[in-house]
């Protein structure tokens, strides 16, 4: 399966890309977690801590148990600061 | 409803004027407005990054739940992103009902819920250094609220 990954504010800052494109076989929001996580320390910095992290599946808010089958853009973020 | 995510700066008195007048039934207005808060005294500027897309998909879904809950003849949201200086309008809400309590409870619901549903993240840059503003804690509680 192809995945669009984007990162946004300190995530985007310690992985050091905006956004790139993954073939993947995780089932999970957990499983492409570690799958990254194992790439490098950039993505291990960024993952060390999941509580800080949110997740957007196409666009909706979702967490880390979510299913990937069937998502196209996946957004990892902290938590938001608006308004 | 009209929800808008800019980087262009706003009037928010010329915003509101024109808000109210498209609700001549409404009776009530009510507006809010965030301003780029310099609380140490050493703020250059702030840098709002925002998730284009989902911005807009987030802040549409607010309202219209704001619009289900309450009886309401129109809602603004308005969000400025990019680099902005101390003093600057950053984003503003307003709300027309037909009465004042719906117009300020509709009010009140979006902010919470833009403060921390919406993926906006403010990054705030000083003579000495740059930080990203943390959620706080008393912005997810507040949605226990509704």
């Amino acid at each position: 399966m192809t995945l669009t990954i984007l990162y946004f504010a300190w995530l985007r800052e310690r992985i050091g890309e905006p956004r790139e494109t993954v073939q993947t076989g995780a089932g999970t929001v957990a499983e492409l977690v570690e799958e990254l996580r194992a790439k490098d320390d950039r993505y291990a910095l960024a993952f060390s801590d999941l509580a800080a992290v949110r997740v957007a599946l196409d666009q909706e808010l979702s967490d880390f148990n979510a299913p990937l089958a069937g998502v196209r853009e996946v957004a990892f973020f902290p938590p938001m600061t608006g308004g | 409803m009209e929800i808008r995510v800019q980087a262009e700066p706003f009037d928010y008195g010329a915003e509101c004027n024109a808000f109210a007048a498209r609700a001549p039934g409404a009776g009530a207005v009510v507006s809010f407005c965030g301003i780029v808060r310099d609380a140490s005294g050493q703020l250059a500027r702030m840098e709002i990054e925002h998730y284009p897309g989902m911005t807009e998909r987030a802040l549409t879904k607010i309202a219209a739940e704001a619009g289900e809950r309450w009886d309401l003849a129109d809602v603004l949201i308005l969000h400025r992103h990019g680099p902005l200086a101390p003093g600057e309008t950053i984003m503003m809400v307003a709300t027309a009902a037909r009465h004042r309590a719906e117009a300020f409870a509709a009010a009140e619901f979006l902010m919470d819920y833009l403060k921390s549903r919406a993926p906006f993240w403010k990054k705030e840059i000083t003579a000495t250094g740059e930080a990203w503003v943390e959620a706080a804690e008393r912005d997810e509680s507040a949605l226990k609220r509704w």
